[in-house]
């Protein structure tokens, strides 16, 4: 089977090695699977042998969580070779990582944390992607980030932010719409209005996964971006609401804790493949306000 | 706003309040709704902890299982404060987690835990090995038996021997549903072979002496001379015994001789 150069506008699952055999059993509703890239840097064994199967069969999208883009140190020149060796050795339709950091001193920290939206943010950023792309020698996907705490120094809105990493850097971008809808209650503002402003022509992929609630100091409502349970139906409708503007766009059901059987996430993935296959239109409904 | 001084980035001020509960929020960090959000910048100190805890659980199951839970994750949220990963590969995180066990003051009772653990580290490392393929048994039966001590014999990739004091291989096949539950003589000492001949890894119990022979045989030694090391080294040294996990378990993946010197 030939497979295409870039993700086919479909849905796709983020691989878990205990749904293998229902992937390959043959009638999985996705176009492609995401693996987390950290977890295949070993030198062999069943990782790889799982990774080989399933690009028989379906598009791969490798998805990078420990670069740390979004330090202001730089990049760990050995981890972007590890990203390099992998990228080689199974040659994947796209390459993303995150508006994050996750590494600081010689502590590697296991979390996607924030940076101030700065003019230095900025510059330190389109960097880093640049090292990305020359290192990979492709385009990678950059991911707008859920988040939990604001900055005093942030001067740029993270619409901006993302689309001027986009503009020097040539890079596309990730947009993760529970990203922007876990963001925009607990920062108290408006995710339409921040999907109105996101530079919607540079997204080549979209993520859905599911949050968690609870509240801040305040008592007010706290989204946490937990990977763990269905995409929420808010969710769910502004993702079809960016679909009438985009046309379909590769589509990765996130499901990382509390890992559910197969048939479940599978019926993530169908959503997202009927939305696809809509255009949009035909599921969208109205929100309450 | 004034950009951030030169030798300071964000990070050096976000970065320690992650795994220590005490220190003060980074002086930048602010909300919507207060300007001391202690219970926002707790979600990441909470996603740094539990992830890492998480990982850690991952590589050592039957520690959890021998210990229970809440010891489990009062042991490991310690180690993981004072042994932070190194790597963004968590696969690998953890191996110092088998020295801290040995260091750990509530798991003094169990003088054998820190062990077991190594032999859960090794299992990991197997895990992600580099691929070999064994030697067939059949290869070792066509040898001319009177060169079979010249043999240097390489091993697999996958293969880590771990040495113990204690019934490491007993306690932990009997908390990793791979033996029965029942009494252990913990008088006896085990050492292990880790393998991963192909994909699954397995463990076995080396017969006395054989750790010393695959130790010789790593190093480069002919069989004959890894035999000598081994019965000198171990009392009651069976070759034949040694001989059978050599040739029957996968782990040797390739036989080579000297050249013959030339007249």
């Amino acid at each position: 089977m030939t497979l295409p150069a870039t993700l086919p506008d479909d849905a796709g699952v983020g691989f878990k090695p205990q749904h293998l055999d229902d992937l390959l059993a043959g009638d999985a509703p996705i176009g492609f699977v995401e693996i987390h890239a950290e977890n295949y840097m070993g030198a062999g064994g069943p990782p790889h042998a799982m990774l080989r199967m399933l690009r028989e069969r379906f598009a791969l999208s490798i998805h990078g969580v420990g670069l740390s883009i979004g330090a202001s140190r730089p990049l760990d020149r050995d981890h972007l070779a590890r990203l390099r060796t992998l990228c080689d050795r199974h040659p994947p339709q796209s390459f993303s990582e995150h508006l994050a950091w996750s590494s600081h001193g010689d502590v590697y920290y296991n979390d996607l944390l924030p940076a101030p939206y700065t003019a230095a943010t900025l510059a330190r950023v389109c960097e880093h992607v640049d090292a990305v792309q020359t290192a990979l020698g492709r385009e990678m996907l950059l991911e707008n980030p859920s988040t939990y705490v604001l900055f005093e120094t942030s001067t740029i809105p993270e619409t901006e932010f993302l689309s001027e990493v986009a503009r020097r850097t040539g890079c596309g971008l990730l947009l993760d719409v529970n990203n922007v809808f876990v963001s925009a209650l607990n920062h108290g503002t408006d995710p339409r209005a921040y999907l109105a402003a996101f530079p919607l022509a540079r997204v080549k992929e979209i993520h859905l996964g599911g949050h968690a609630e609870t509240t801040d100091d305040t008592g007010a409502p706290l989204l946490i971006d937990a990977h763990g349970t269905p995409v929420a139906d808010p969710v769910w409708t502004l993702y079809a609401e960016t679909i009438v503007r985009t046309g379909p766009l590769p589509t990765l059901i996130e499901w990382d804790n509390d890992v559910p059987a197969w048939p479940v996430l599978a019926a993530e993935a169908a959503r997202a493949r009927a939305i696809l296959r809509a255009g949009g239109a035909a599921v969208l409904h109205p929100v309450a306000a | 706003m004034t950009a951030p001084p030169l030798l300071t980035t964000p990070q050096d001020d976000f970065a320690p309040a992650l795994l220590d509960p005490d220190h003060p929020l980074p002086a930048d960090v602010t909300s919507h709704t207060t300007r001391h959000p202690v219970r926002r910048f707790a979600v990441y100190r909470n996603n740094v902890t539990v992830g890492l805890i998480e990982a850690v659980r991952a590589r050592f199951p039957a520690i959890e299982r021998i210990v229970g839970d809440d010891f489990f994750d009062a042991m490991a949220r310690t180690f993981v404060r004072a042994h932070p990963p190194r790597s963004p590969i968590l696969a690998i995180y953890g191996d110092a987690f088998p020295d801290f066990v040995a260091g750990f003051p509530p798991a003094a009772e169990m003088p054998w835990l820190a062990d077991v653990a190594r032999l859960e580290t090794a299992r990991t490392v197997a895990y992600h090995a580099a691929d070999a393929t064994p030697l067939d048994p059949a290869a070792f039966a066509a040898l001319d038996p009177a060169r079979l001590g010249a043999a240097r014999i390489a091993l697999h990739p996958s293969a880590v021997v771990v040495r113990s004091s204690w019934p490491i291989v007993t306690v932990w096949a009997m908390n990793s549903d791979e033996a029965p539950l029942g009494p252990v003589d913990f008088g006896v000492p085990e050492d292990a072979l880790v393998l991963r001949p192909a994909l699954t890894v397995v463990v076995h119990r080396l017969p006395p002496g054989t750790a010393v022979l695959l130790a010789a045989l790593t190093a480069g030694d002919t069989l004959a001379e890894a035999a000598t090391t081994a019965s000198g080294a171990t009392p009651g040294f069976d070759l034949t015994a040694a001989l059978a996990v050599v040739v029957g378990t996968g782990v040797a993946t390739t036989i080579a001789f000297d050249p013959e010197p030339q007249p």
